[in-house]
């Protein structure tokens, strides 16, 4: 048996999505800039994945910049846009339960001078209003906030925020990280005031080392690599053919039959939690039901480190993650469940399970039980 | 530059008979380290001494890195080798060879010449007061010190001229595998390695005993000793790592033992398992990097009641350093950085709040009396299951 639980760590890549990168890094490898057949050739598959890619998002081509991930893209978001607005202010507003791409990227353009306002959250990872009203400011030129947290899947109403930082400081871009999000939600970015947006392509079944930024027209923003002008100017480098077609088609697949795929994940996760709540001593972090993410259950397993959960499991072909993937090689404690005020025995007995289309009823309900027979096992033996 | 590089080697020259052993092994182990330096050499013994020579382009760096890692050499010698054209040629290309090598003329010296081949126009003694007359003549500030020289520059004719005068400090020790073989216990930490580098020092060649515990530890925590493993092996050669799943006796002990004895019942467990792994495997000891009173487990108290379980030697290098002398030499062999990965190890995930710092060993045996049911077939399941991971 086998069950891969960690889809938001990263995703199994589409059969489809697979075979057209190898064809373009065997046949059609040519680089875009050659003048050339074989340049053009690549050109117009860069040309296909911004067409496909700008459709899911009702956005114009133009508007899409290729990165080498979403970790790429938080940086281009938050870096290229301080650097070109500086002038108008020097305040960027953020929040306690980032991934470490804007955590460290808001730290390091502290250190240049910016101040940075992090918005605290309440239990259930959702962003205070209040904070933020009261945080924005005139000087106030970006704020970026996460569409669905990766540790524990709540949602924060980016159409809403949008609307108050438009209120209160017409000056300011509105970045949403929406690594989790883009393929489980409909995101029109121009229709939800949202000015920037991160996506990264193999958390949506695409390949790894591709994502891209979605930039509104009229945003403005400075390139933060430089080079040979590649994407004019904005993110220079010779293009990822292969990676930039291969996300273009996991992007079209992600939105295709989109309500069916997305109402079975809710049906999965519903039933899934349902399961986790029979078994003694299993508390779900955060808010569940259909106003969180189909894909995230944050569970904590009273007296059970998370670690030695993750291993057992592990030994029986389940695959899950300790709070966050991108947190567990250092046994740092979780920052969003830290925000959440979770409490310390909780924090270090919280498993991320994580769900992708590919996902079956069958894992799930294997997994259960493997849960329910290794819990009293595990529970024996117990530091003192 | 240089083209070759004489060894000197120490101890083993006074060896008596058995001092080709020593010099063969050395040879070996010279032959094993340059195995992944970029270039050809040839490694060769004659009159007692040791030649390791190349043709064309090499890395002489690695090479250096490479021979400092071999026991039982106290110096490497880089050397000139040069055709016999005729002794103005030596002369110009030992003045060459002054100028490069030493860029601060603000030295004395003298030259030591050996003339093996016999039929060489020039003595030594001529050769000595020729070659050190062109010298000073091209680096008037060079002054000749025949009683304290700084510098001896040593010019040794044979069917070539080899000329030399730096001697780079060797790793010292003894060849590997001159003094038989021991089993080191290996876990992830910074001590156990330094240890068997120690060992593995005086010529002692190194087989391996990890103890995991999943689901309690993870397999990056044995990937790191796998990488540790490794590392020890850039000096101690290739080495056996014996993977033992320590799990169900561990439990066992949990179950049916005083917490706050855990961590020696557990420590006597493992000793156990590593000398009859150590005797399978033609070992003559046991290596570990136990340090007096660093934790709980090695007072003299717990010490004395660990070793109570062996026969064989125990060795314990590091019994009286300092953790920041350890550190110093696990940052010098390379082995510090992957020792401080954050993996958890099996001695930890129990470890009781308030551990036993002077077990009486009467109590700690009554205890193990409480496992007399289980712990045989435990025993034996966990001897029966042991991987073996060659490390080359």
């Amino acid at each position: 048996m086998e069950a891969y639980l960690d889809n938001s760590a990263t995703t199994r890549c589409e059969k489809e999505v697979a075979e057209l990168v190898t064809k373009l890094m065997l046949e059609d490898y040519g680089n875009p800039s050659s003048m050339h057949l074989k340049g053009v050739e690549a050109e117009k598959y860069i040309k296909e994945a911004k067409t496909r890619i700008a459709k899911t998002l009702k956005a114009k081509e133009k508007e899409i910049i290729f990165t080498s991930g979403g970790t790429e893209s938080d940086n281009m978001a938050l870096i290229g846009v301080a650097m070109a607005n500086k002038r108008a202010g020097k305040h960027i507003i953020t929040t306690e339960i980032e991934h470490a791409a804007i955590h460290s990227t808001a730290a390091y353009l502290e250190e240049m001078g910016f101040e940075i306002t992090k918005i605290p959250v309440d239990n259930n990872g959702k962003i205070k209003r209040e904070a933020l009203e009261q945080a924005l400011r005139e000087d106030t030129i970006l704020v970026s906030i996460m569409h669905v947290n990766n540790e524990v899947g709540a949602v924060e109403p980016v159409e809403e925020i949008a609307k108050l930082i438009k209120e209160k400081s017409p000056k300011a871009y509105f970045h949403v990280d929406a690594i989790q999000s883009y393929g489980k939600f409909k995101i029109v970015p121009k229709r939800m005031g949202i000015d920037l947006l991160s996506v990264s392509g193999h958390k949506i079944h695409g390949p790894k080392g591709i994502g891209f930024l979605y930039v509104n027209e009229k945003v403005k923003m400075n390139p933060i690599i430089f080079g040979g002008g590649q994407q004019s100017g904005m993110r220079s480098g010779t293009e990822n053919v292969p990676g930039i077609a291969g996300l273009g088609l996991a992007c079209e697949m992600a939105y295709e039959s989109f309500d069916e795929k997305v109402e079975r994940l809710y049906q999965l996760k519903e039933e899934f939690c349902e399961g986790l709540l029979k078994l003694e001593d299993v508390k779900i972090n955060g808010i569940f039901d259909k106003t969180s993410a189909p894909q995230i259950v944050s569970a904590s397993f009273k007296g059970i480190r998370s670690e030695v959960l993750l291993h057992t499991l592990e030994d029986r072909g389940i695959y899950i993650s300790a709070g966050s993937a991108c947190s567990s090689n250092k046994p740092a404690p979780s920052k969003t469940l830290l925000a959440m005020k979770v409490p310390k025995e909780e924090l270090e007995a919280t498993i991320r399970f994580s769900f992708s289309t590919h996902t079956t009823k069958g894992e799930l309900d294997d997994t259960l039980e493997v849960l329910e027979e290794v819990l009293p096992k595990l529970r024996k033996y117990t530091r003192h | 530059m240089y083209k070759a590089f004489l060894i000197k080697y120490g101890e083993i020259g006074v060896k008596g008979k058995n001092r080709y052993l020593f010099e063969d092994a050395l040879v070996n182990q010279i032959r094993f380290v340059l195995k992944d330096v970029d270039g050809e050499f040839q490694v060769r013994k004659e009159q007692g001494r040791i030649f390791v020579e190349t043709e064309g382009d090499y890395d002489y760096e690695e090479t250096i890195e490479a021979l400092k890692r071999v026991f039982g050499i106290v110096g490497i010698c880089p050397v000139v080798k040069m055709e016999d054209n005729g002794f103005d040629d030596l002369a110009a290309k030992t003045v060459e060879y002054i100028d490069k090598a030493y860029p601060d003329k603000n030295f004395t010296f003298k030259v030591k010449a050996r003339r093996a081949r016999k039929n060489y126009p020039l003595d030594s003694m001529e050769i000595n007061t020729e070659l050190g007359g062109k010298i000073i003549e091209a680096f008037p500030e060079i002054k000749v010190d025949v009683h304290n020289p700084d510098v001896e520059l040593q010019v040794e004719v044979r069917e070539k001229i080899y000329v030399y005068s730096k001697t780079i400090k060797g790793a010292g020790g003894m060849p590997l595998g001159t003094n038989g073989k021991a089993m080191l216990l290996l876990s992830g930490g910074i001590d156990s390695p330094v240890a068997g580098y120690m060992i593995a020092k005086r010529g002692v060649k190194i087989d391996a005993v990890y103890f995991h515990a999943p689901p309690y530890t993870s397999e990056r925590a044995k990937q790191k000793v796998v990488d540790l493993a490794k590392l020890v092996s850039r000096y101690s050669g290739s080495m056996r790592l014996f993977v033992v799943n320590f799990t169900d006796i561990q439990l066992a002990i949990y179950d049916k033992c005083p917490h706050e004895e855990l961590t020696i019942i557990m420590r006597r467990y493992m000793m156990k398992i590593a000398e009859h792994l150590a005797k399978e495997n033609n070992c003559l000891g046991l290596i570990t990097g136990e340090s007096i009173g660093q934790v709980a487990s090695q007072t003299l108290h717990s010490l004395a009641a660990t070793n109570a379980v062996c026969t064989m030697p125990v060795y314990r290098p590091l019994i009286s350093f300092d953790k920041q002398e350890i550190v110093d030499i696990a940052e010098r062999i390379n082995t510090y950085e992957t020792s401080i990965q954050p993996f958890e190890d099996c001695c930890t995930i129990f470890v009781a709040k308030h551990p036993v710092t002077k077990p009486n060993i009467n109590i700690i045996k009554r205890s193990e009396e409480h496992l007399n049911d289980v712990i045989e077939d435990l025993m034996k399941q966990t001897i029966d299951s042991v991987e073996v991971i060659e490390i080359e």
